[in-house]
């Protein structure tokens, strides 16, 4: 196990060093001087020089990145150009409201989808395998900024059940656990849910369905076990392929839920991001895309040592 | 000759070459056939949109705003601005489906050669290219659109270019697993030992064996990239106004959504409707070209 741990720990290594390259590459993409947000438009060609100098930029490339590289490992991502505040501080206060929005979707969406992946796989080629086959391809083929907004136009304009907007009553930041602040998860939590409902009960229905035909569950059904201690077996050996893309959709589900924070207003990361580009605050972009990019790398990390902890037939390989 | 000659005479049968085979199972299941029909009657009302005597989608009207559906001489109502619906919608699959569909066939193309390649070489040619893909796959499909359509701006050309950018890897990541499986195979080192070039044993003896399951896995994506097309319009670095393209729809009408609240999700519906039948005949063609994911 811990040779194992030691070799994966040593890939994420040059996938990591590789995403900050391409994050860093992000704001060289970007059209027009990083110097006109800042500099006034009067400003002399000399002016402008010193300017450049002085945020490193008349350097070449691999020596900006070193510099950006070298400040980001003692936690400096540098100021946000419209607020000025350290970009770290925002990107971390957002990260922690799309955290709280991608976990709760995942309570939601996870055993929903296990449940009925299960039912299905193991009712195979019935109405109700019919039934949750056409939910999960429903569920991975609708928009979900669209549905967000038609369950607004249902829960909060017709029925005036949930609020719409924002993560607390007067679209105050912080938050608690209390139903003035839950009402407000409600919806965008329940919206984020249905994609990955769709894909975890397809991932489970296929995985029950390959394992109930091995020969082994014929095995312990001849040797008289229990339908329930025999479903235990296949629930094992389903366990670590459907904890894996869990863990990747939770990974999803946090980088994947700028839409539905923008339909929602949900003062989260994608929020951050799409206020960013719009004020054209690159290195707020830049922060929140590498913050957002390596905590996916550290979920796949994670999912690949739990899933070799589960299975011992994957440390083989 | 005289086996032939005494074995019973069998009627002549031209054997079903692959592509008919997979045409007439697709032609026998009707749920594909009519995703097929949906999708095919959404580009060509899309293409012929000027000659459908539809009202000008770009001509708004200060007084006839946000009108309801059913409304005489706009069906489908009318939008924030007053211009017209129905041909607001039919106008809109031209960039939507534009934009949603051609990444995909660029990706198609792209990232099939890079895996190819990889999957063929292999090598140090192969870590080059595969491990660039992996970094890559370190990015959600969504963040990594957003962030290259942010940082470029809004506008077709950057939208395009960004969905591309994310549909590469995943399918030279297919491309190179199936290629590399067809690779170890004996025919490959049989052609190798007659004296065949690589491209000349790519070109005869690889394509044909790798084109079906690379082509089933770039149809499966076409879904997510008009999702994802759509989606930045949403978000107002796809797609600028006054285009009319549906994911730039949505969002001008979330304003209306307390005045007109049905109006305001059409345009999702066209999204949905495309998105589900473009995955329903992707899961069609698997199953008629007999691919295993």
């Amino acid at each position: 196990m811990l040779s194992y741990l030691i070799r994966r720990l040593i890939l994420v290594l040059p996938v990591a060093f590789g995403v900050s390259v391409i994050c860093f590459l992000l704001v060289q993409i970007a059209p027009g001087d990083p110097l006109t947000a800042i500099m006034p438009i009067d400003a002399t060609a000399e002016e402008q020089a010193a300017m450049r100098a002085a945020y490193g930029l008349d350097k070449p490339l691999p020596i900006q990145y070193a510099v950006w590289i070298g400040n980001l490992v003692q936690g400096d991502m540098g100021k946000s150009i419209a607020s000025g505040r350290p970009v770290a501080t925002e990107v971390f206060g957002a990260v922690k409201n799309s955290l709280l929005l991608a976990a709760s979707a995942a309570v939601i969406a996870f055993p929903i989808g296990v449940f009925l992946g299960f039912l299905a796989g193991y009712f195979q080629e019935s109405w109700v395998d019919r039934c949750v086959t056409a939910l999960s391809i429903t569920g991975v083929s609708v928009p979900n900024y669209w549905l967000g907004i038609v369950l607004v136009i249902i829960f909060s304009v017709n029925l005036g059940w949930l609020p719409s907007m924002g993560a607390g009553p007067g679209g105050s930041g912080a938050w608690e656990w209390d139903w003035l602040h839950v009402r407000h998860l409600v919806l965008p939590a329940v919206t984020l849910a249905v994609v990955p409902i769709g894909i975890v009960s397809r991932t489970v229905r296929a995985l029950s369905g390959d394992i109930l035909t091995q020969d082994f569950v014929q095995a312990l059904y001849a040797k008289g076990m229990s339908r329930v201690d025999v479903l235990r077996h296949v629930a094992r050996n389903a366990a670590a392929t459907a904890l894996s893309v869990m863990g990747l959709q939770l990974g999803y589900l946090l980088g994947g839920s700028i839409l539905i924070e923008t339909v929602f207003n949900w003062p989260g990361s994608g929020f951050l991001l799409s206020n960013a580009i719009f004020q054209r605050d690159l290195p707020l972009l830049q922060g929140t895309i590498l913050v957002l990019a390596l905590f996916f790398v550290a979920m796949n990390l994670i999912v690949d040592v739990v899933q070799a902890a589960i299975d011992p037939r994957i440390q083989r390989t | 000759m005289a086996l032939a000659e005494t074995s019973p005479v069998a009627p002549v049968q031209k054997p079903q070459g692959y592509w008919a085979g997979v045409g007439a199972r697709l032609v026998r299941d009707p749920l594909t056939m009519i995703c097929l029909g949906v999708v095919l009657l959404l580009i060509l009302s899309a293409v012929f949109a000027p000659y459908l005597g539809l009202p000008d989608p770009y001509k708004g009207s200060m007084i006839a705003r946000l009108k309801p559906l059913g409304t005489p001489g706009h069906i489908l109502g009318t939008d924030e601005q007053g211009r017209d619906m129905f041909a607001r919608l039919i106008y809109g699959g031209r960039l939507t489906l534009f934009i949603g569909l051609s990444p995909v066939v660029l990706a198609f193309f792209i990232g099939g050669v890079l895996g190819i390649v990889a999957g063929y070489v292999g090598g140090f040619v192969n870590t080059v290219i595969m491990r660039t893909v992996d970094v890559f796959f370190a990015f959600p499909s969504v963040l990594l659109a957003i962030a290259i359509s942010g940082a470029l701006g809004a506008g077709i050309v950057n939208s395009l270019v960004s969905l591309t950018i994310v549909f590469i890897p995943p399918i030279a990541r297919v491309a190179e697993a199936v290629t590399s499986g067809v690779r170890a195979l004996d025919y490959i080192d049989a052609a190798r030992a007659t004296g065949a070039s690589a491209l000349t044993v790519i070109r005869v003896h690889v394509i044909g064996n790798v084109l079906s399951p690379i082509f089933v896995y770039a149809t499966s994506l076409t879904s997510v990239c008009m999702i994802l097309a759509a989606g930045l319009s949403f978000l107002g670095i796809g797609v600028r106004p006054p285009e009319p393209e549906w994911g730039l729809m949505l969002n001008t009408l979330r304003s209306a959504i307390y005045v007109n609240p049905w109006l305001s999700a059409l345009p999702g519906v066209m999204i949905f409707v495309t998105s589900l039948c473009l995955n329903l005949l992707s899961d069609g063609l698997r199953s008629a070209m007999n691919v295993r994911d």
